[in-house]
């Protein structure tokens, strides 16, 4: 760093062409990071929009006629359309609820004070470092027809169920996606839970033991009240990636018997089918559902939310 | 008693974990003949699965088209988001709140709502089936998780360390450069490799924007390999290729276990 005279480094900052000069700072050092998402994101989007408003011609590329809502009114009347989307719903919420559950528990084992605590903790991380693709392939093998190792463990043990094709029957397909997709991610939710844990004070439970509190007494009016944001945090980012999955029921099934997402028929109408118009329909009919869930949680656990960003910009 | 039950709960958890994977490589063992047998340890163990997809070209590519495209991802959202990040954390920003919320509705955004336009535009202006075709939505998808994980740790940076370098006559921008990114590096590599697997495992634009082996990263390469027979599935080799692409991960994960953990929570209890 040059040096500077002594009269110029005594002399009073001039707070206001500092102020000023920082918001200009800080406009220049945001504006790479809004410009990638505002190009590859936001202008998308509404391009999104134009297209679903649009009826292309398979034949002839580049030729269009604008269409109006005809693509929505026939998605919303499509039956394969509403599949997709219960299928959807109930693929989040069964396993989103299971994930909570199991992650929960999984949290308060970690929670415990034993050797190898460390080490249990990176033992949890590596389903969470799983590509999905791979998690899918992986499971395919477990539930892999008569030679996977679900049907040989049924079939060893004479339980029901050892001649059932997992992947082929509409019903346990969703199932074995549901359990592809909680072992995968019950971890991450237990993990998140865990910091939660950590985050309450330990006074509280003494405080709760010298009255003679049971274990499950402190755990429901200590512990889960206290855990409530981060459970509230964890449902939101999981609810929200489970809404838009695509890539375990395209490699588990291929979206058949049963398995087939929002985000996957919109994307085998965009891209195998070349329906651009149709496509981007059911694509933004995902997005406003989404959208619609998302906000269903921030009317309905918005204090949290709001109690969050209120630190974060208060820090 | 009490620690009975605790380890009995840490073994199933352990379980729980590891044994679909263990599966996965105890399938990639066997040997043709052997697949159609559901035993744990395979009889005749072989590395046969593995040679074989060292040979096929189509995987080589993927995996070096997944490490350029996961890595210049990572070094790209590092760059700009680390200058995002400094001025969420410690300037005076105008319409700070907006900017978090579209950085965090960003994240929650299904990536199937842009892969339409986005496939349209790639081809309009020629980056179709190309790297930076691909590099460029996993950046969009990458940023606002870059953004939160850094700015979180720049704000436990004492303000007093970069306020001494602004009084010795730094400006704001070499206070950030010399100051904040040398003592928030455990922040920038949590961000790093947690921006990395996100692109690693990036699959609706890896098929969606490629049409040839030779772009193809790794999930849309091995989603080919399933596809392309559909009835008699080369299982051995699938899952030989699935724990290779896997093993880089699950090394990263658990030598940076804490850095990796830190930065989920940041970037989600805090976010």
């Amino acid at each position: 760093m040059e040096a500077k005279s002594e009269s110029e480094r005594l002399r009073p900052p001039r707070q206001r062409s500092l102020f000023r000069e920082e918001r200009r700072l800080g406009a220049t050092m945001i504006a790479p990071s809004l410009a990638v998402i505002a190009l590859v994101a936001a202008y998308p989007i509404c391009y999104a929009i134009w297209l679903s408003l649009n009826e292309y011609s398979v034949i002839t590329p580049g030729l269009s006629r604008f269409v109006g809502l005809d693509n929505y009114i026939d998605a919303l009347s499509s039956s394969d359309f509403w599949g997709a989307w219960v299928t959807t719903i109930v693929f989040t919420a069964v396993s989103v609820s299971l994930e909570l559950v199991i992650g929960l528990a999984m949290a308060l084992v970690m929670h415990q004070a034993f050797r190898g605590r460390a080490l249990l903790r990176a033992v949890v991380l590596v389903p969470w470092a799983i590509l999905t693709v791979v998690t899918a392939i992986t499971w395919r093998t477990i539930f892999e027809p008569e030679l996977g190792f679900a049907n040989t463990m049924l079939d060893a043990l004479s339980l029901p169920g050892a001649d059932v094709v997992w992947l082929g029957e509409e019903g346990y397909a969703l199932a074995v996606m549901i359990l592809a997709d909680v072992w995968k991610t019950a971890p991450f939710m237990a993990l998140l839970l865990l910091a939660g844990l950590q985050g309450i004070p330990d006074e509280l439970h003494d405080a709760a033991k010298v009255d003679g509190a049971s274990t499950w007494q402190r755990f429901r009016s200590i512990t889960l009240p206290l855990l409530v944001p981060a459970i509230t945090v964890a449902l939101i980012f999981r609810s929200l990636d489970a809404l838009r999955i695509f890539d375990l029921p395209y490699i588990l099934t291929r979206g058949a018997n049963g398995t087939e997402t929002l985000s996957l028929i919109a994307q085998e109408e965009l891209v195998t089918n070349r329906n651009t118009g149709f496509g981007s329909a059911l694509a933004v009919l995902t997005f406003l559902t989404v959208m619609g869930i998302s906000f269903l949680y921030i009317r309905f656990m918005g204090g949290n939310i709001r109690a969050l960003t209120q630190e974060e910009g208060g820090r | 008693m009490r620690r009975v039950l605790i380890w009995v709960a840490v073994a199933a958890i352990v379980l729980f974990c590891l044994f679909p994977f263990y599966w996965l490589i105890n399938t990639s063992l066997k040997t043709g003949a052997d697949l159609s047998t559901a035993s744990l340890l395979p009889p005749s163990p072989t590395l046969d699965n593995y040679t074989s997809i060292f040979e096929d070209a189509a995987f080589t590519k993927a995996l070096r088209n997944s490490a350029i495209v996961a890595g210049s991802v990572t070094v790209l959202s590092l760059l700009i988001g680390s200058f995002a990040g400094y001025a969420l954390a410690r300037l005076h920003l105008p319409f700070k709140f907006l900017i978090l919320a579209i950085l965090l509705s960003i994240s929650t955004f299904p990536p199937i709502a842009i892969a339409a336009p986005v496939f349209e535009i790639w081809t309009d202006i020629g980056i179709y089936n190309t790297y930076i075709g691909l590099i460029l939505p996993s950046l969009a998808f990458g940023l606002p998780l870059t953004v939160y994980i850094l700015a979180s740790f720049f704000r436990d940076i004492p303000r007093e360390l970069e306020e001494a370098a602004l009084i010795d006559g730094a400006t704001r921008f070499q206070a950030f450069r010399k100051i904040i990114v040398p003592l928030g590096a455990p922040g920038v590599v949590t961000a790093g490799l947690l921006v990395f697997i996100f692109a690693w495992n990036e699959f609706l634009f890896a098929i969606t924007l490629t049409s040839t082996p030779d772009r193809r990263p790794v999930p849309a390469a091995i989603a080919f390999f399933t596809g392309s027979q559909q009835f008699e599935i080369p299982l051995g080799t699938i899952s030989a290729a699935s724990v290779v692409v896997t093993v880089p991960l699950i090394a990263l994960v658990l030598i940076f276990q804490r850095r990796i953990v830190a930065g989920l929570t940041a970037g989600a209890v805090k976010g």
